[in-house]
């Protein structure tokens, strides 16, 4: 528990860092569009419509849109202007949550400056003010205090929306949330949610103040709330170094997907890179998507992580057919990673994560199944229970085709309930990681695959172009990972996490001190 | 010093003001009367053009207002109405400075000119930093006539700027007025439904019906020789609240 209140302070400051921006970019925004809205009656409707509508996608999925969006804008950007911009990280996150918090101040504005007393603003015109004077001397100030309360409404939104924030690579304090509902570690998880809540809070309050201080012209409560959120901003701005060891080169970023094997390994990585090469700076940034990962490695964002063969053959390389034996695709993904993208397969770490049917031992053993081959009888009476993404996948499809495999029912769900609803009962079978230390924990079976049509996960070190280009001291270390960490390691690694509550970097560091 | 020649003004097919001339002479008060909806209020928004007249033309000081800009046009006209229509956001000092300071008279001139204001409306100087919404109706209507005369002007047009008060409340402040009015001999147009008021504060008053001028007179002549029926009923209302109060006051109840 500890381990994780270290970075409680970084990451509290990254979120309202990113909170603050996005509120100050929505406020630069919404604000003007609003007055120029509402001195056009007949566009009004359409511009509050519009905002309404970018308010009803689901925030998380407005965030991973942004990631596509900004790596268009970015490549675009790159080949017209030369500028580079980043499409993971805090660029697509500002983005989503600057056009989140907008609506809010928006529609506020709007109503602001409709409710302004009609004598009041005919006394105003009647006194000889011309429209602009009319607007600043009298309708904005009048408006001020309910577009303030819009801003208010906009900071308990974007304060809550920005844990999403982690997914695509911003830090926030959605790392404790994501991380701790993938590892259940359910304080971990209450840290972040009390932590984003308090945020919130305190950012609703300071922002009364001001708004207070506005609609009653109390200039000791508006110096007072206007001074709190300085104070704020302030603290955001405050460097907490995330990074560990110091140095002036940027640090070397460690990526890690969303699930405790990542989450450990990325920590390992680290750990290993601040050992074996004494000097560089390491961050983590863990709970990315996985396509997310591979597109940031390849545009340098993100320096290092794990992937493994099989999602790289199908995902990456687009392979499909029958699958090469585990030497023969490691060697071609080898060739084909360096020779398309420039990047290096450091190392096999000696462990495959492969995706596997699972089922409750008791129940297989009732069944009399051991083997894929053998589900195809019984999957019709039986509910496949799977993670978001299996159903998509290649696998799936060459699975259902191989075998002819039909469910009764089957439910995506987080992977870290997947076990538990096995365990449980709710579901039959479900689309397990081979390496997860839940198989063996829980009591569960692994069908075996002869047919070979899931392809083999090997766990493999990438290293993106330019670090690979620029520190071969980096590589080279990495490359002494090869074949350190079996199957059963790995499992039980995940079990400190998954099982025991340690904490990622407290299991990577007891490895490493192996 | 007012002058409207011909003017009218039409909302697609209706007419709201039609062929109305009159003339204010400088100083003069001229009452508008005439039921609601007679186009009383149109014709008093069009000598500052708050409303564009459709034809005829306005002028002010011997100017066609038409080509002076809306915003200098009104800051050398008073304005004054029943809504007050005073900002709130500001205290009762800076909403009687507002013209002044669009006028961009320096601050020192300004002050001195609120504070003038202030006590020649009878309102306590300690009033000057408060808030409009700590102030009674009758006070916010005095500090909405100091708004209306601070930025010295020639001429005031006002819209039953006292229609809303209580009759004590309201006949002090129209007597302040008045004197105030002639002190500075300041040229008024008028619109009051209350006909005792105009026979009271008016030069001359004139007498609209479906947004056209009917008649316009001196009081006694008006009473003396009403041109139309509308005008005979007009008056007809403070006559008869005159016999009625008469036998009361005589002692005879």
């Amino acid at each position: 528990m500890r381990e994780w209140l270290v970075d409680l302070p970084a990451y509290s400051a990254a979120h309202l860092q990113l909170s603050l921006w996005a509120l100050a970019l929505a406020a630069g925004v919404s604000m003007p569009l609003g007055i120029w809205a509402s001195r056009r009656p007949r566009l009004a409707p359409t511009v509050l419509g519009t905002a309404g509508a970018l308010q009803t996608i689901p925030s998380l999925a407005l965030l991973a849109f942004m990631v596509p969006l900004l790596a268009t804008i970015g490549g675009w950007s790159a080949r017209v202007w030369g500028i580079e911009i980043a499409a993971i990280g805090r660029g697509p996150a500002l983005l989503a949550l600057t056009l989140y918090g907008t609506l809010p101040i928006l529609q506020n504005t709007v109503t602001g400056l409709a409710g302004v007393d009609p004598a009041v603003r005919e006394a105003a015109t009647a006194m000889g003010m011309t429209d602009r004077q009319r607007l600043w001397r009298v309708e904005f100030p009048l408006a001020l205090p309910v577009m303030v309360a819009g801003l208010r409404t906009a900071a308990v939104w974007v304060v809550g929306t920005a844990t999403l924030a982690t997914a695509v690579g911003a830090p926030s304090l959605g790392h404790f949330i994501f991380s701790g509902l993938q590892t259940r570690n359910y304080a971990t998880v209450s840290v972040g949610c009390f932590a984003a809540g308090a945020l919130a809070i305190v950012l609703e309050r300071t922002i009364r103040l001001v708004e207070r201080g506005l609609a009653r012209r109390r200039r000791g409560s508006l110096l007072g709330g206007l001074a709190a959120l300085a104070g704020l901003a302030l603290l955001a701005a405050v460097p907490f170094g995330s990074d560990r060891s110091g140095g002036g080169e940027a640090p070397i970023v460690i990526g890690a997907k969303n699930f405790t094997e990542q989450y450990v390994l990325a920590e390992i990585l680290a750990g290993w890179i601040d050992r074996e090469a004494p000097g560089a700076s390491t961050q983590v940034l863990a709970s990315l998507g996985s396509t997310v990962l591979f597109d940031a490695l390849r545009a340098d964002e993100v320096d290092v992580y794990v992937d493994y063969t099989g999602t790289l053959w199908t995902t990456v390389l687009n392979r499909r057919g029958p699958n090469p034996p585990r030497e023969a695709m490691l060697a071609e993904l080898r060739a084909a990673l360096r020779e398309q993208y420039g990047i290096e397969v450091a190392a096999a770490l000696g462990f495959e994560n492969a995706y596997a049917l699972a089922m409750r031992a008791a129940s297989a053993r009732e069944l009399g199944i051991t083997r894929v081959a053998e589900l195809a009888r019984v999957a019709p009476q039986l509910e496949l229970g799977t993670d978001y993404e299996f159903l998509a996948r290649p696998e799936w499809r060459a699975l259902t085709a191989s075998y002819g495999l039909s469910f009764r029912a089957t439910r995506s769900m987080d992977p870290s309930l997947m076990y538990q609803a096995l365990a449980r009962g709710q579901v039959d079978v479900i689309s397990a990681f081979s390496s997860d230390g839940r198989i063996a924990a829980l009591d569960l079976v692994v069908l075996r695959e002869e047919r070979g049509v899931i392809p083999p996960y090997d766990a493999v070190v990438l290293v993106g172009p330019r670090l690979a280009r620029e520190r071969p001291e980096i590589l080279e270390a990495l490359r002494r990972l090869e074949g350190t960490i079996d199957a059963d390691a790995m499992r039980r690694l995940n079990g400190l996490v998954d099982q025991a509550g340690s904490s990622p970097r407290a299991v990577a560091r007891e490895w490493l001190a192996d | 010093m007012i002058e409207l020649v011909a003017v009218g003004r039409r909302y697609g097919d209706r007419i709201a003001v039609e062929d109305v001339s009159l003339q204010v002479a400088p100083g003069e008060l001229v009452a508008l009367v005439g039921a609601s909806g007679s186009g009383k209020t149109t014709t008093l928004k069009m000598v500052n053009r708050l409303i564009e007249p459709t034809t005829g033309i306005v002028r002010v000081a011997g100017r066609d207002v038409s080509g002076v800009s809306g915003p200098a046009l009104r800051r050398g006209i008073g304005y004054c109405f029943q809504q007050i229509g005073l900002f709130p956001h500001l205290s009762v000092a800076e909403n009687v400075g507002v013209v002044p300071s669009l006028l961009g008279w320096d601050a020192t001139r300004i002050r001195r000119r609120v504070a003038d204001l202030l006590s020649w409306l009878e309102l306590p100087a300690e009033l000057g930093p408060r808030a409009p919404a700590e102030l009674s109706g009758g006070q916010q209507q005095r500090v909405g006539i100091a708004r209306a005369l601070a930025g010295e002007p020639d001429v005031l047009l006002m819209d039953e700027p006292f229609g809303a008060l209580d009759p004590i409340t309201r006949e002090t402040l129209q007597q302040r007025f008045q004197e105030i009015r002639r002190e500075l001999g300041i040229t008024t147009l008028f619109v009051t439904h209350d006909m005792v008021e105009a026979l009271r504060l008016a030069d001359r008053i004139a007498v609209l019906d479906h947004g056209r001028l009917v008649q316009i007179d001196a009081p006694q002549r008006l009473l003396r020789a009403p041109a139309t029926d509308v005008v005979v009923q007009l008056l007809a209302t403070p006559r008869r609240q005159a016999a009625a109060l008469e036998p009361l006051l005589a002692g005879r109840a």
